[in-house]
């Protein structure tokens, strides 16, 4: 048996893996294992080659294009489709509209639940709230409806700056 | 700058640390991905930025309580042999073996967190427990991970959670998993099924070298693969009841096994036991599926007046860079199988053949 990667060498190291109904399997030379970095059983992540992150996995494509790239770290979508990886933080926002497919085929859902660092968890309901208010407010400006508008951005002042609104009173 | 040798855990006590379970369940561990915001992520950042995030990460390690006394080293200043002996204690990854400038680790003394430095994540925190206990690993590093959140700003989206550099480990960051040692459902030919009713619930089993689902030693690791949409103690107890029914299972097939096919069982291990009493050329691989079965044959009463922690002592020493560290000159494979042969002949000169009665 030829290894699958060079198509070279035959293949000794033989890998199995059954990720829901799938089976896959891999076989490769020694080499190209050792370049995949497949060589430790308790610490090769088999399922980020197998079940298709990488070289097989691609973003939905954005409306900016495939050309699209993060204004903080100049990662682009070709340079996900080659590492299955990220960039930096700020990437998610970027490439928001092309994971959103991608989250929901590999998690059990698309919205974090869990832990959150302590200095965020206070204010995360704040952010939420925000974030709706903020879809609001664009939606009414689009509209043209600026009485809400105003009302919206109001609240949103309030929200931005809890603290000393409660203090005055 | 501290040895790593002198530092680690000797393979001998090592082997001496006990858990719950821990016939069937070699360690639990559970580790967090973490990363600082406004840096790249360590596969896209240049090196400078790397070393930037390193210098800045690994004090910060270093100065949690839990970390008072530890080993904190750049990668570049491990040699190829120290990082292969932690591949194989299993305190960092084979991914982390191969990095070098800009990439760290942070170790305490009693190996019971390790930190890896620029892996594919800032931080990889993970805590290791022998035995059964997830829970407790999760509990441990859930406090590590409180304590490093004031000192480092970690990139958290209010929508999804911790973000990480490969989406697989977005929102929690966790993987929880545990070396389990499975050889009476592999003998017994059940494994396969279990494995899939077990990749049903959203859990990856995985083995190396394998032809089917036969993992090296029989030994297999669990853990959970998706990360983002529950919490991470929902995640701890669902592995937990699956893990709780695979031990259960491994101990029915082991009792299933010795009344039903008792034969078929003895013949595995004593024949285990004649080649690894005996012989005079033997590869890592060999050894450990050997071992394996020797271990069975401990916990089945095989062995009297053997202990568990000499086979597991092997499990470790066996392995090429402990086997060459122990030596001055670089072996080729064919010299580390004489010289792995003698060392368990050596160790099991005063075992004595397997009791079947």
């Amino acid at each position: 048996m030829l290894c699958c990667v060079c198509k070279e060498k035959p293949a000794t190291v033989h890998l199995t893996q059954i990720v829901g109904d799938k089976m896959q399997k891999l076989d490769m030379c020694e080499e190209c294992a050792k370049a995949k970095g497949i060589n430790d059983p308790t610490s090769f992540a088999m399922a980020d080659l197998m079940l298709g992150l990488g070289a097989s996995q691609e973003l939905d494509q954005s409306a900016a294009g495939a050309e699209l790239k993060c204004p903080r770290c100049g990662f682009s979508q070709a340079d996900f489709k080659k590492s299955g990886r990220l960039g930096c933080p700020e990437c998610y926002s970027t490439f928001a509209e092309g994971l959103a497919g991608l989250l929901k085929s590999m998690h059990k859902g698309t919205r974090h639940v869990g832990k959150a660092p302590e200095a965020l968890r206070k204010t995360r309901e704040t952010v939420d709230r925000l974030k709706t208010l903020q879809k609001k407010l664009n939606k009414a400006i689009e509209t043209e409806d600026f009485e809400t508008a105003a009302t919206l951005r109001d609240e949103i002042k309030v929200l931005s700056n809890p603290a000393p609104a409660k203090a005055a009173k | 700058m501290k040895d790593l040798h002198s530092f680690l855990i000797s393979p001998a006590e090592a082997a001496q640390q006990h858990g719950p379970h821990d016939r069937i369940v070699m360690s639990s561990r559970v580790r967090l991905a973490r990363n600082v915001r406004g840096s790249s992520f360590p596969g896209w950042a240049k090196k400078p930025e790397r070393v930037k995030v390193l210098e800045m990460i690994q004090p910060a390690v270093s100065s949690l309580p839990q970390m008072a006394d530890s080993f904190a080293e750049a990668m570049d200043n491990l040699t190829a042999l120290d990082k292969q002996i932690l591949v194989e204690r299993h305190l960092i990854s084979r991914e982390h073996a191969a990095k070098n400038v800009g990439s760290g680790i942070v170790l305490n003394r009693e190996e019971s967190f390790c930190v890896m430095i620029n892996e594919e994540d800032h931080l990889r925190m993970q805590a290791l427990r022998p035995g059964f206990q997830i829970r407790e690993a999760w509990m441990a590093i859930d406090r590590l991970d409180s304590a490093l959140e004031k000192k480092l700003d970690f990139a958290f989206d209010n929508e999804l959670g911790y973000l990480t550099a490969c989406p697989t480990n977005l929102g929690t960051g966790i993987r929880v998993s545990a070396m389990l040692h499975l050889p009476g459902l592999v003998l017994s030919e059940q494994i396969n099924p279990i494995i899939q009713s077990v990749n049903k619930l959203g859990l990856a089993v995985r083995g190396l070298y394998g032809e089917g689902t036969e993992a090296l030693g029989n030994v297999f690791q669990v853990s959970n693969q998706m990360t983002l949409g529950e919490a991470e103690t929902v995640i701890v107890e669902r592995l937990e009841k699956v893990m709780s029914q695979i031990i259960e299972h491994e101990e029915n097939a082991r009792q299933t096994l010795l009344e039903k096919k008792p034969k078929v069982v003895f013949n595995h291990i004593g024949r285990a036991y004649g080649i690894l009493a005996n012989a005079h050329s033997i590869s890592s691989k060999e050894t450990m599926n050997l071992l394996s079965l020797l271990r069975l044959g401990v916990d089945l009463g095989l062995f009297p007046n053997t202990r568990r922690a000499l086979v597991d002592e092997l499990f470790l020493t066996t392995q090429p860079a402990h086997l060459q560290k122990q030596l001055s000159d670089k072996l080729s494979a064919e010299e580390r199988d004489l010289l792995r042969a003698d060392m368990v002949r050596e160790q099991l000169k005063d075992v004595s053949r397997p009791v079947t009665k």
